[in-house]
């Protein structure tokens, strides 16, 4: 496994590549209660500023790994360092992490505005202090007409925007996705990686996506994690130093096609390797 | 969807994809079937009751067996007194018995809700209150009771909690988990996801068991003041049906039926009105279909 520091990161924020990891996953195994294992012994320092993927198949313990960092749900063993975040009185770390799950998980008797203003609400946050934060996160989805607007009178596409403008409202350090538009159309799915990855170039945040598909990883990350399941675990950690902006000239360019392969080999590589288990 | 702000907005992705909209237009319906839908109802009413009374004067048929609608018309009228004042202890005891059970059904649902031994405790007493005939406990309540109005509001109490506890309790539990993982995430406090995840989750189902124990409660507090009889020193509308039972008033009989008919279908409607109302922004089972 390649040390992810030495990842080329192109990303506007390389200047705080150098600098401490964000988050330090130290040996971290996750044996469920009836006896799988889902995660053994995974090492990774995530870089501020980079865009990683976890790419694997099913089973490969990508989504625990997300809920680990989280904070749902606690390792067997092993633990996370936060080397930049801030502690509580407890001596526990407060990193400021958002979460992108695979559906939407809006509130349906709540308007778009009423869901992106939760995460602020939850702090002791007004509806009056709160206005500004909220409109701004939904101007950053294109959103900011339908404020008002309920889930159910939404498309797929948008509610997936209400969810990630909720993400973004906190300001997070961190963004976890866990497979975010994997329910998506494909053309629905396309924009909506063209929009995360201009957020993410503005506004230069650390970006864990957990993706099975390698044409995603490889058009949005400068680094992919590949994992393989039974037990789930990290088999190949490449860079991807494709220079950002990425649009569909990128999509369609033969370095793009480079690069899915290596990293379709590494991921069938690591499929291959449960063959005989 | 071409709005004229989106130019004005600064931020990276500031296009939506037309595609991606789907707003639901507006449900018209058209004046001809609103008329329709409040007509067709009445003129149906209209010919039963023309039918009953052609079928009473056509065979003869005496009026203490089957009075003619003109009888139980007139009884309504020349009894009224009575009648509007037994109306009044079974509103009395319906409302406030339902009263009692909205705030106890609700407040022991979010206690069992909050700790599963609680849960675990309560419960099966709730059951057995619930499947146990109202009638059987109720000669043991007038006992018990200190008045038979007391005796009378324990019984329709009795019946009309249990729907509210159940169905609140199945939809404190049936938040999404994804939303308390997310609640969980953002550090909210057990009272912060009760108040702005579990309720507002749990309030269909709550409705539901509102628009239930409403008509329960009427029904319980008819058969409890059945099975009290003459006890009843303050006498609802059951009271005036054996009365009028025993004393072959068949019109009266009749008019105290309808008012007791009556009176459950207003409680429905308002159940109903009040449920309809708080959903009606978001709920599926308050928004028209369209295919």
């Amino acid at each position: 496994m390649t040390n992810g520091t030495a990842t080329a990161d192109t990303s506007p924020s390389v200047a705080d590549a150098a600098s401490k990891p964000l988050v330090s996953l130290k040996g971290i195994s996750k044996t469920f209660s009836n006896g799988t294992v889902a995660l053994q012994n995974m090492t990774l320092d995530i870089q501020q500023g980079q865009f990683i993927s976890l790419l694997g198949p099913s089973g490969c313990g990508k989504s625990t790994a997300l809920r680990i960092i989280a904070g749902l749900g606690d390792p067997t063993s092993g633990n996370i360092e936060w080397p930049t975040s801030g502690y509580d009185a407890t001596g526990k770390a407060m990193p400021e992490i958002s979460f992108v799950f695979q559906e939407p998980t809006l509130m349906p008797w709540a308007t778009v505005f009423g869901n992106v203003w939760l995460p602020l609400r939850l702090k002791g946050i007004s509806k009056k202090d709160a206005r500004e934060r909220v409109e701004e996160a939904l101007d950053m989805v294109g959103l900011h007409n339908f404020a008002n607007a309920y889930p159910r009178e939404l498309s797929g596409g948008m509610k997936m925007r209400v969810s990630i403008a909720r993400a973004l409202v906190t300001r997070p350090k961190l963004l976890l996705m866990d497979e975010p538009f994997a329910a998506l159309d494909e053309i629905t799915r396309h924009k909506l990686n063209d929009d995360l990855l201009r957020l993410w170039e503005t506004f230069g945040w650390t970006v864990l996506f957990v993706t099975h598909s390698v044409y995603e990883s490889v058009y949005l990350s400068n680094r992919i994690v590949v994992m393989a399941a039974r037990p789930g675990r990290v088999v190949n950690d490449m860079a991807v130093p494709a220079p950002y902006p990425r649009d569909d000239t990128f999509r369609t360019s033969s370095v793009y096609n480079d690069f899915c392969r290596d990293a379709s080999s590494a991921l069938h590589a690591a499929m291959g390797a449960n063959d005989h288990l | 969807m071409t709005d004229p702000d989106v130019n004005k907005m600064t931020a990276p992705t500031n296009q939506i994809d037309p595609s991606e909209v789907d707003l639901l237009p507006p449900v018209k319906t058209f004046p001809v079937e609103r008329v329709l839908r409040v007509a067709i109802p009445i003129i149906m009413l209209g010919l039963l009751v023309l039918l009953w009374a052609w079928y009473v004067d056509a065979y003869d048929v005496p009026h203490y067996i089957l009075p003619s609608p003109m009888r139980v018309a007139t009884a309504m009228v020349t009894d009224w007194p009575i009648l509007s004042a037994a109306l009044v202890i079974t509103l009395e005891i319906t409302l406030t018995a339902l009263g009692i059970a909205l705030v106890g059904g609700l407040g022991l649902a979010i206690l069992m809700s909050q700790s599963r031994w609680i849960e675990l405790a309560l419960y099966p007493y709730a059951v057995i209150l619930q499947v146990t005939p109202i009638v059987a406990i109720a000669p043991l309540i007038l006992i018990y009771a200190p008045t038979t109005y007391s005796a009378l509001l324990i019984c329709a109490w009795l019946v009309a909690f249990f729907p509210i506890l159940s169905n609140t309790t199945q939809g404190l539990k049936s938040t999404d988990h994804n939303l308390l993982n997310l609640f969980e995430l953002y550090g909210a406090s057990r009272w912060q996801t009760l108040y702005y995840l579990k309720l507002p989750n749990a309030l269909p189902y709550f409705l539901a068991g509102l628009r239930i124990a409403g008509g329960l409660a009427l029904i319980a507090a008819v058969v409890a003041e059945f099975a009290a009889g003459s006890a009843g020193a303050q006498s609802g509308l059951a009271f005036r049906l054996l009365e009028s039972q025993f004393r072959l008033n068949i019109p009266r009989l009749f008019a105290a039926l309808i008012l007791l008919s009556a009176t459950g279908v207003v409680i429905f409607s308002i159940t109903s009105l009040v449920s309809h109302l708080f959903l009606r922004k978001w709920h599926e089972s308050a928004l028209k279909r369209e295919n």
